[in-house]
């Protein structure tokens, strides 16, 4: 396998809409960043890898085709990749297979998604009319995992402020970041609106519009540059209706860390991962995914959020960018998250940069539980 | 460079409209045919890839439905493109290469009698200029189709040569629709749908699903399995701007066949994803071939799944040198409005 | 400039009509619901049963074909109070949407649970499906209003896991 390296990231600033710019406009914000970043101009870009998900959030089918000439595509390769909510990570892991492959030497991949065009609560829920309506939002639908986490475990009840607290603190030293709440706390988070039991508003995901892009090289390239070498990478799916599935701790989630770890040569994720960009949309995922992904035992996820270990400065940072509970354009996330992996062991993550990040973790998650798509950049190829 | 071969196909009987069954019906025979030919199980895949399209099922994330026509336990290694499984295929070969994986399953599916192709197809234009005239699927084709006749590049005896030629051919594949053929006295006198294209010109409204294995020169020899090499394979896109192209021309189609050094002449076969008779003229011309020796499958005139008739175009080429006693073939697939979005891929025969 | 400003955008409405179909598992499903009857199907291979089926086991990617008449009782698998009204459903919130595993099933599907004090709902309780007086029937699963609970003692949620065949 030919080694990759991300020597590119960029990002919109992201916000409930983006009325400033069209679709092109927004994606190039991210684009010409990440071009900036990495040194490298249109004329060595090979292909194009675009990242979505569900095109009724913005009402254009296979957008890629209209797009072609904004991003870049014009004569070139170009792929779209849709794997629901994980399609930004694995449109990243498509990406860097182009260079993997040893057929491409430097290509550019972006997500994105334009949510305010279209009707987002409309488009995640999907109506046949042969079956009942109950229920509302892809929160409705999560929450009763997080219910039986919380059976499970026995945490108590605070644990998902605290997550929805620190995620959107880390945000504030994040300027790019869609909800900016300067002044919350645990009492703030408690005191907003129940949605879904035991989800409350401020648990949850925003509903934003943006795009992530990055430049993924070979060695040939990446080498004398800034560059986050890529480790390992992955996917795992399962069937959404599969008899013995376990959605809350998903066994495609559990194979596809034991996978990358392989890949890595990390025997102890705790121990040797610097820090983690999980797919957190709603704050119980914190701990959940910490177990899933090996970092803590069964039913103990929750003590890590409870005794700060996952705060910027604790052993196990998570969401130092402020995740998907800060910003969530849909399509882009899981590649926001790649990409915040990659910048800090770049040291690119300004203010919310992990000291020393040696080793980073990107996650994403889509569907039912059902997707996955992580992978472990670091600073030494 | 690793070699990589396709060594199964199959292809649901494409129906005019599949009734009640839905996605996932249409997908679980192709899988079964294709793993049972090969006597494969799900769990020598290594991965598997899927095309297909949400607004054409009418619902977003309508693709996962898909998925539950494969075995998934254990998790398998899985991913999706919103494009013509043609493409998947790409993405596929390109794990390979990459070592990922030795074995891949790709699939392809559609139904488009659900919902008013045409108009939806309209989707796939900016939304800020083009998209609110509604110019739909047959519209746009003939604008391509009118142009390459003013240009003199075209006539329409030839348009109903190609009309002809694809329900001649598709005799040979039962899995066709059955193909209305007026003589040509009729042809040029029936009612024009988008000048100038009439009903005869345009690929019937279908409903199918179509898988294929490809693998690795290693896994071949290890499970005993008779490969049709991929020799060559690549992919281009044009302008999404009809403005800027030259609508006569196929440059995606031109210029890879100078990239991929493809010595076209020496080619035997050739399977076109072309969903009018104009586009197969155009590509018989760019192929320096005889219309009648475009698709001997009979082509998306007789057919054409969305999202998986590229696949088909690529299935059927391997099916023809698997059981043919020649040498290459080439595949396209195309995807975009008049030939926007290209894919060649060129398969040798391993004997 | 000002008026130029304010009109940044203008919508652009998209209606597109599509012939659903619920597929033949699926199909059975509902007509057998028409007649008060719940059916699932179940795998040849490891013996799960779904409901409603969807024609394929999707653990073990083959056909279920074997139909299954179920009893309208079961337990509550995993459950959420909703505070959000759903768009034409005059259901008033706070309401619990509850994950329901019929007896005899190894998935569950999403339902509604009414009848019975949000504080007094817990995993595991068995509920009893309540329905729409006959002559409203339809082919549709809203022919069941409600689940409310049996009365039954509790289930263990560890007896829910599935164990193929």
């Amino acid at each position: 396998m030919n080694p990759a390296a991300v020597i590119g990231v960029g990002q919109t600033k992201y916000d409930s809409k983006r009325r400033d710019v069209s679709m092109p406009g927004l994606i190039r914000e991210a684009i010409d960043k990440a071009l900036i970043q990495s040194g490298v101009d249109w004329e060595d870009v090979d292909a194009v890898i675009l990242g979505k998900a569900p095109d009724m959030f913005e009402g254009v089918m296979m957008p890629e085709l209209f797009l072609a000439d904004s991003i870049g595509a014009y004569n070139k390769p170009l792929l779209r990749v849709h794997t629901a909510g994980s399609v930004g990570g694995s449109t990243a892991i498509m990406a860097a297979t182009h260079i993997t492959s040893g057929q491409y030497k430097c290509v550019l991949t972006v997500s994105f998604e334009k949510q305010s065009e279209s009707n987002a609560t409309w488009a995640l829920s999907p109506k046949y009319p042969y079956t009942p309506h109950i229920n509302a939002g892809a929160g409705g639908y999560f929450a009763p995992y997080m219910r039986e986490y919380i059976r499970r475990s026995a945490a108590p009840e605070h644990i998902g402020w605290k997550v929805a607290v620190k995620d959107r603190l880390n945000a504030n030293l994040n300027p790019l970041a869609h909800l900016q709440i300067p002044n919350i706390d645990l009492e703030m988070v408690k005191s907003t609106p129940m949605l879904w039991e035991p989800l409350r508003y401020l648990e949850s995901c925003p509903s934003s519009d943006g795009a992530c892009a990055l430049i993924i090289a070979s060695s040939d390239i990446a080498k004398g540059k800034n560059a986050a070498w890529i480790k390992g990478m992955s996917v795992r799916s399962e069937g959404t209706l599969s008899a013995g599935r376990d959605e809350v701790n998903p066994l495609a989630g559990q194979l596809c860390a034991k996978d990358i770890y392989n890949q890595a040569g990390i025997c102890d994720p705790l121990k040797e991962i610097d820090c983690a960009e999980i797919y957190v949309p709603f704050s119980w995922y914190e701990p959940m995914w910490l177990e899933n992904l090996g970092f803590a035992e069964k039913n103990k996820g929750w003590m890590f959020t409870d005794q700060g270990r996952t705060e910027i400065s604790g052993d196990i940072p998570v969401n130092m960018s402020g995740g998907v509970l800060s910003s969530n354009p849909i399509g882009a996330s899981g590649m926001i998250r790649f990409g915040e992996a990659a910048l800090q062991v770049m040291g690119e993550a300004g203010n919310h940069q992990v000291d020393g990040a040696k080793i980073a973790m990107g996650h994403a998650y889509g569907g039912a539980a059902q997707f996955f798509a992580m992978w472990i950049v670091a600073q030494e190829i | 460079m690793k070699r990589i071969g396709l060594v199964g196909y199959a292809q649901n009987r494409i129906k005019s409209d599949a009734g009640s069954a839905n996605e996932v019906e249409l997908i679980m025979p192709v899988v079964h045919q294709v793993l049972s030919d090969t006597n494969l199980k799900q769990e020598d895949i290594d991965f598997t890839c899927s095309g297909s399209c949400d607004y054409l099922q009418g619902a977003a994330f309508a693709f996962v439905e898909g998925l539950n026509a494969i075995q998934t336990y254990p998790p398998i290694k899985e991913s999706h493109v919103e494009m013509d499984a043609a493409w998947a295929l790409y993405e596929s070969y390109l794990r390979i290469l990459s070592g990922e994986a030795e074995i891949a399953l790709i699939y392809g599916f559609g139904k488009s009698s659900p919902g008013n192709l045409d108009q939806i197809m309209t989707l796939q234009l900016d939304p800020y200029y083009v998209a609110p005239l509604w110019p739909d699927r047959v519209n746009l084709a003939a604008l391509q189709a009118n142009s390459m006749l003013q240009a003199g590049k075209l006539l329409r005896e030839e348009m109903f040569e190609a009309v002809c030629a694809a329900a001649q051919n598709a005799k040979t594949n039962p899995n066709t629709l059955n193909m209305i053929v007026p003589t040509l006295e009729e042809y040029l006198a029936s009612e024009m749908i988008s000048s100038p294209l009439t009903k005869f010109d345009c690929a019937p409204i279908s409903d199918g699903a179509s898988a294929i294995i490809i693998a690795s020169e290693a896994a071949c020899k290890k499970f005993d399995l008779e490969p049709v090499w991929i020799e060559k394979i690549g992919h281009q896109v044009d302008s999404g701007n009809f403005g800027f192209r030259d609508l006569t021309l196929v440059k995606p189609v031109s210029e890879l066949i100078k990239k991929l050094s493809l010595d076209i002449q020496k080619i035997d076969f050739i399977e076109t994803h072309t969903q009018f008779s104009h586009e197969v003229v155009l590509m018989a011309k760019i192929l320096n071939r005889p219309i009648p020796q475009i698709n001997l499958s009979g082509g998306p005139l007789a057919g054409n799944v969305m999202m998986a008739a590229g696949l088909d175009a690529i299935g059927h080429a391997y099916k023809i040198l698997r059981d043919k006693n020649s040498v290459s073939a080439l595949a396209h697939a195309s995807s975009g409005p008049c030939l926007q979005h290209n894919l060649l891929a060129c398969l040798r025969s391993h004997r | 400039m000002d008026s130029f400003k304010e009109k940044d955008y203008f919508e652009s409405l998209i209606s597109l009509d599509y012939t659903y179909t619920a597929g033949a598992a699926t199909s059975r499903f509902l007509e057998a619901i028409a007649e008060g009857k719940l059916i699932g199907q179940q795998c040849p291979k490891c013996g799960a049963v779904y409901v409603p089926p969807r024609g394929s086991c999707p653990r073990d990617g083959v056909p279920t074909s074997e139909e299954v008449l179920l009893r309208d009782k079961g337990c509550i698998e995993s459950f959420t109070v909703v505070h959000i009204p759903i768009p034409g459903n005059p259901i008033e919130p706070p309401f619990v949407s509850a994950m329901i595993r019929l007896d005899g099933s190894h998935i569950s599907f999403l339902h509604l649970i009414q009848e019975v004090p949000l504080e007094n709902i817990r995993i595991g309780m068995r509920v009893q499906a309540v329905w729409k007086p006959e002559d409203e029937w339809t082919t549709s699963l809203e022919n069941i209003k409600w689940f409310k609970p049996s009365g039954e003692p509790d289930v263990n949620p560890e007896s829910l896991r599935f164990n193929p065949k």
